[in-house]
């Protein structure tokens, strides 16, 4: 039966049903010169529709994702970080939540206990690499030029290039933006959400995908609290309703308030990568 | 606007596929785009309109996308209950642990080619 139109087996009383006629519906020219007892269908098209013209046409069905691509590429990062001990964490945020500031500390605190490296990423300049270059550890700037966000890829690129050490902790200091980077695994061991109590706490309702993504929330800049109107506990109950596993920590990068407990948690994480490696190794 | 180099990955799928399948044209393109996944359809639309001009495989082709609703499996229901966004509470209880089931796709489910 001809899907287009409906006619085909049915038949009507008293009329043999031939098909050579020239059957005119809907403006279109419709030729039935097909044979009913061998159909044949070029096109196993759209709900078996069958329209003249288009008899070279085919469905494939392929089921792929989308970002199949990039996590094919962020599936290499993770097991070359891992056969390295690298432990990589993927640092998002809005614009000005204090990420670089934060790295620079973390940079200066942990530098001589072992090794460190950056990845910059920024549409433009190399101001993020140079001042944590000026800390005294390796930093590559990825400049993304239109981009928003920082893919598997540029990564992949940037650790060709940038030289680092077995069992280091590698940051990747993403674009800041809070909606894009959320989709991008990088190959990362945790995406690290940095949020400044200068912004608003609803950050994680109104950004949910990022903070889904995350495995830890920073709230940074705790020094200046008194003079804001943050509410920690809504923001954390907040931030939960999106991902209640997120672990939560609380500083000050520029008084090193709370530090302690981020630069353990790096600590602890370096070195459960690093024993993974060993363990590969032995 | 990561809709623009998800649209560039779906034209690398669809070159890749090409080359596999033997096909030099690709008419439509349907894609399967949860609820909750990242992806505003519209941008889509939009980015797919720039990247496939000018590339004779997908020069004209149509962007077809599917929506997959939301859901979630209440942890205290032990039911399965519709969700529109991550910050949706369970309809049923008010509760937030959910545990999102459908509605984070974002594939390329089948095109029409020759």
């Amino acid at each position: 039966m001809c899907t287009v139109c409906g006619c085909g087996e049915s038949k009507v009383e008293g009329h043999s049903h031939s098909h050579g006629h020239g059957h005119h519906h809907h403006g279109h020219d419709h030729h039935h010169d097909h044979d009913h007892d061998h159909d044949m269908h070029f096109g196993h098209g759209i709900a078996g529709v069958h329209v003249p013209g288009l008899s070279q046409s085919r469905i494939v069905q392929i089921e792929r994702d989308i970002l199949g691509h990039n996590n094919d590429h962020a599936g290499r990062n993770r097991a070359w970080l891992s056969r390295r001990g690298v432990f990589a964490l993927n640092l998002v945020s809005s614009p000005g939540s204090g990420k670089t500031t934060l790295l620079c500390r973390t940079a200066l605190a942990l530098k001589d206990r072992f090794p460190l490296a950056v990845i910059e990423g920024d549409q433009q300049t190399s101001f993020d690499a140079d001042r944590i270059r000026a800390t005294g550890i390796p930093a590559l700037q990825v400049n993304t030029g239109k981009g928003c966000h920082l893919d598997a890829h540029m990564v992949e690129t940037a650790l060709e290039r940038l030289d680092i050490a077995p069992d280091s902790v590698l940051f990747i200091e993403n674009v800041g933006n809070l909606v894009c980077p959320a989709a991008f695994d990088l190959g990362e061991a945790y995406k690290v959400a940095i949020l400044s109590v200068t912004e608003g706490e609803d950050k994680p309702l109104k950004y949910p995908d990022m903070f889904h993504a995350a495995g830890m929330m920073i709230l940074n800049k705790t020094d200046l609290l008194p003079h804001c109107d943050f509410d920690v506990e809504r923001c954390i109950a907040f931030a939960r309703r999106v991902n209640p596993d997120i672990v939560v920590l609380q500083l000050s990068a520029r008084t090193g308030e709370g530090m302690d407990e981020w630069l353990a948690w790096i600590t602890e994480g370096r070195r459960r990568m690093a024993a993974h490696r060993k363990g590969l190794a032995g | 606007m990561h809709e623009m180099s998800l649209t560039e990955g779906v034209v690398r799928i669809l070159e890749q596929q090409a080359e596999t399948h033997g096909f030099t044209r690709v008419k439509t393109v349907w894609l399967e785009i949860g609820e909750l996944s990242t992806v505003i359809p519209e941008s889509m639309e939009f980015c797919f309109d720039a990247v496939a001009r000018g590339n004779p495989l997908t020069e004209g082709a149509r962007l077809e996308i599917i929506r997959i609703p939301g859901t979630a499996w209440c942890m205290e229901c032990s039911e399965s209950v519709a969700v529109t966004s991550r910050i949706d509470l369970c309809p049923k209880c008010g509760g937030a642990r959910l545990a999102v089931t459908t509605g984070e796709e974002m594939r390329i489910k089948e095109m029409e080619v020759e």
